[in-house]
């Protein structure tokens, strides 16, 4: 049984094909199902968030599933499968399973270490388990990922680095406006870290917050969250003079603020200074507004080197997270491994024949005055057995095939008898569905 | 005895300084409070001195050039130490007090004798026209040190240069504040200043205005105050290039105070 990963995010395609590619959580169960109607998908999960669309399945056929699962993307939003296809990552074997580990764990995050991706994939995977379209191997697949990012957030500092990038912004807008308390933070488009240090805005005591976006419904929601005031995307430049601190995520392909729209707003702001934070690849604000008198504009990456400066070794901290999903992956791996038909009967024979043979001998050395062919008729007898027994599993075990079903009889299978296979896979409870 | 108060007045203000920069290098909130104690110690003591010369001489000491910079520094202090207590920014001190420091020397290093009055300056004029004039040069000192802050702040701001320095200096709102409370306070003092000089000399010298250096450069002075105030209550003009503008009103005001003083002779020169 493989793992196999098929998405695209931040990294490989921009806003405009992400959003394409979206799939909505007020109905998640149709493409869930029509991904488990695909020929050779046993489990699946959809992960959909602004920044990454990623479907985690399990299937016998590599090749074949990667294939079909790129193919039911494009077909499923209705997208010609060229425009699509340069934007598509997949990965099988243990570089699924790094992926998966490294995205719950924040390190493939746009701002490394942001908090939210682990709850989206926990949602993610809540619709499959209430779907039952995720399995055993899934399942376990899924909890390992999050035990792996609990273990990155508790012993390395990757996760603090998020907040101390909101954090640092926090610092930079005090040094310029002294204290936050009736200043207006106003969010243009959305993303997760503008999300965040909005938040950390607001509890630093900044009072209103202006919300813009091309899709108006996506403003509005955004804004009912901070309870504040949604703006449509065409008045962005009739309201960007009431905003002292402005974040920028958009997916624009070139930058929405320049250096001459903001000159009037700066007017209209009788001169007072204006932050501006822009955390949008490529950039939104013209890296030249800075020399603007009261413009003060910091880029993602100015406040990643605030931070780093504050955080020595982070370079150290990331190491020290892959090292924990290298380690993670090892076990894991062996775990998958294990859930294979034809090596799970040679092991339960072995077993059983281990057992016999043991049981077998013991006999012959305590009976005393055995006839002479006692040990070839105790042999003849306990392989009979031991056949017979076996038997009907067997059957089963391969006619079952390739599905959800077998893995659970294999992993049942090695934890009864305690098959080793593969040597060395770590004993951990059945986590069946919740 | 006014000496020697005085002479205790330098040496207060020189340990002040020394604790107002030791203050850049480190953060410790006792080094501030010393700073802080220190300073007022030594206002305390200088006002001793001026009081002394005061009783001693018969006259407002405001008279020569060591009385001049002896007062000039005197008010520094004073208005300083009303910022520094309102807005909490001791960090100011590391740049006003070097500053009030090198006046107190100047005044420590001009004759200090004293003489008797001169005739010219016997009037009650002399009370409003010089101490609205002093008050007004204290406030655009302040003003003078705080933009030049404004301009180290927004440079480390803009060029994300963010180390120590910057973690101490204080917030560009914050030096906006007090930067336009000290125009709004120094401008009419200025203003007031120039008006009864020019009501004492039409009583003393027989003319309103008579282009007198200090008059010219006074004026000059004035024009640069008005045009930044004017452009603050209109358009908000604020930012960097008023700061560039408040430190040329600053050195203006400290070239009519005492460059004319020193190198050109006019109807003020009395040292």
């Amino acid at each position: 049984m493989n793992i196999i990963v098929i998405g695209l995010s931040h990294k490989t395609a921009s806003v405009d094909i992400r959003e394409k590619v979206a799939f909505s959580p007020n109905s998640i169960e149709k493409p869930l199902r029509d991904l488990l109607s695909l020929d050779g998908i046993v489990e699946g999960i959809i992960v959909s968030t602004c920044n990454r669309v990623e479907i985690y399945a399990t299937t016998h056929d590599i090749a074949g599933g990667i294939a079909r699962i790129r193919r039911f993307l494009a077909d499923y939003h209705h997208l010609s499968y060229d425009l699509l296809e340069p934007h598509l990552y997949s990965f099988h074997g243990e570089d699924a399973i790094r992926h998966v580990f490294r995205v719950a764990s924040s390190l493939d995050s746009m701002v490394v270490g942001e908090p939210q991706i682990l709850g989206q994939i926990k949602t993610s995977y809540g619709y499959a388990a209430e779907y039952k379209t995720s399995g055993i191997i899934l399942n376990r697949f899924l909890h390992k990922a999050f035990s792996v990012a609990k273990r990155v957030r508790t012993e390395t500092k990757i996760a603090s680095s998020a907040v101390s990038v909101s954090f640092a912004a926090v610092e930079l807008a005090k040094k310029i406006f002294g204290n936050l308390n009736d200043k207006t933070v106003m969010l243009i488009g959305a993303g997760e870290m503008c999300e965040l240090a909005a938040r950390h805005f607001l509890n630093n005591g900044a009072k209103n917050v202006l919300v813009t976006n091309r899709t108006f419904e996506k403003a509005e929601r955004l804004a009912g969250e901070f309870n504040g005031e949604a703006i449509p995307f065409e008045d962005l430049f009739l309201n960007l003079h009431k905003a002292d601190i402005v974040l920028t995520s958009t997916g624009a392909p070139h930058a929405i603020i320049t250096p001459d729209s903001l000159e009037e707003v700066i007017r209209r702001r009788r001169m007072r200074p204006v932050f501006l934070i822009d955390i949008a690849v490529p950039r939104d604000i013209d890296p030249a507004v800075n020399e603007l008198d009261a413009v003060y504009l910091y880029d993602m990456d100015d406040l990643q080197q605030v931070v780093a400066a504050n955080l020595e070794g982070r370079k150290q901290e990331a190491d020290k997270a892959e090292a924990i999903i290298a380690e993670e992956i090892g076990q894991f791996y062996k775990w998958v491994a294990t859930l294979e038909v034809r090596p799970t009967i040679v092991a339960l024979r072995n077993r059983f024949d281990e057992l016999r043979r043991a049981e077998v001998e013991r006999t012959i050395s305590n009976w005393k005055d055995a006839p002479p062919d006692t040990e070839k008729r105790l042999e003849a007898l306990t392989s009979a057995f031991m056949n017979k027994l076996l038997h009907h599993p067997s059957i089963v075990l391969k006619k079952s095939g390739q599905g959800n079903r077998t893995d659970l009889y294999l992993d049942a299978l090695r934890v009864l008898f305690e098959l080793e296979l593969d040597n060395g896979v770590e004993e951990e409870s059945l986590e069946l569905e919740e | 005895m006014t000496q020697i108060s005085f002479y205790l007045t330098l040496a207060l203000y020189g340990v002040a300084t020394l604790l107002y920069l030791a203050c850049l290098l480190k953060t410790t909130p006792c080094l501030a409070t010393a700073a802080q104690r220190v300073l007022v110690g030594g206002f305390l003591m200088h006002c001793l001195a001026v009081i002394h010369r005061f009783i001693a001489a018969g006259y407002l000491p405001i008279t020569n050039m060591h009385e001049s910079l002896s007062f000039f520094a005197l008010t520094i202090v004073g208005v300083y130490l009303f910022f520094e207590s309102r807005y909490k920014v001791g960090i100011l001190g590391s740049f006003i007090v070097p500053f009030a420091l090198l006046i107190s020397i100047g005044a420590g290093i001009v004759p200090m004798e004293i003489k008797p009055l001169n005739p010219a300056l016997r009037s009650a004029w002399i009370y409003s026209h010089t101490i609205m004039a002093f008050g007004a040069y204290a406030f655009f000192t302040i003003s003078g040190g705080v933009a030049t802050i404004y301009l180290i702040q927004s440079h480390f701001l803009k060029k994300k240069q963010l180390g120590p320095l910057f973690v101490k200096l204080p917030s560009l709102d914050i030096l906006d504040d007090i930067g336009y409370r000290c125009l709004a306070f120094g401008f009419p003092m200025l203003t007031i200043a120039i008006i009864t000089g020019a009501i004492w000399a039409s009583r003393a010298w027989g003319s309103y205005w008579s282009w007198d250096p200090k008059e010219t450069w006074s004026l000059i002075t004035w024009f640069i105050y008005a045009a930044l105030l004017h452009g603050r209550l209109t358009t908000g003009w604020r930012g960097r290039r008023a700061a560039i503008l408040t430190i040329c009103g600053f050195l203006f005001m400290l070239f009519t105070f005492i460059g004319v003083n020193l190198w050109i002779p006019g109807l003020h020169s009395y040292t």
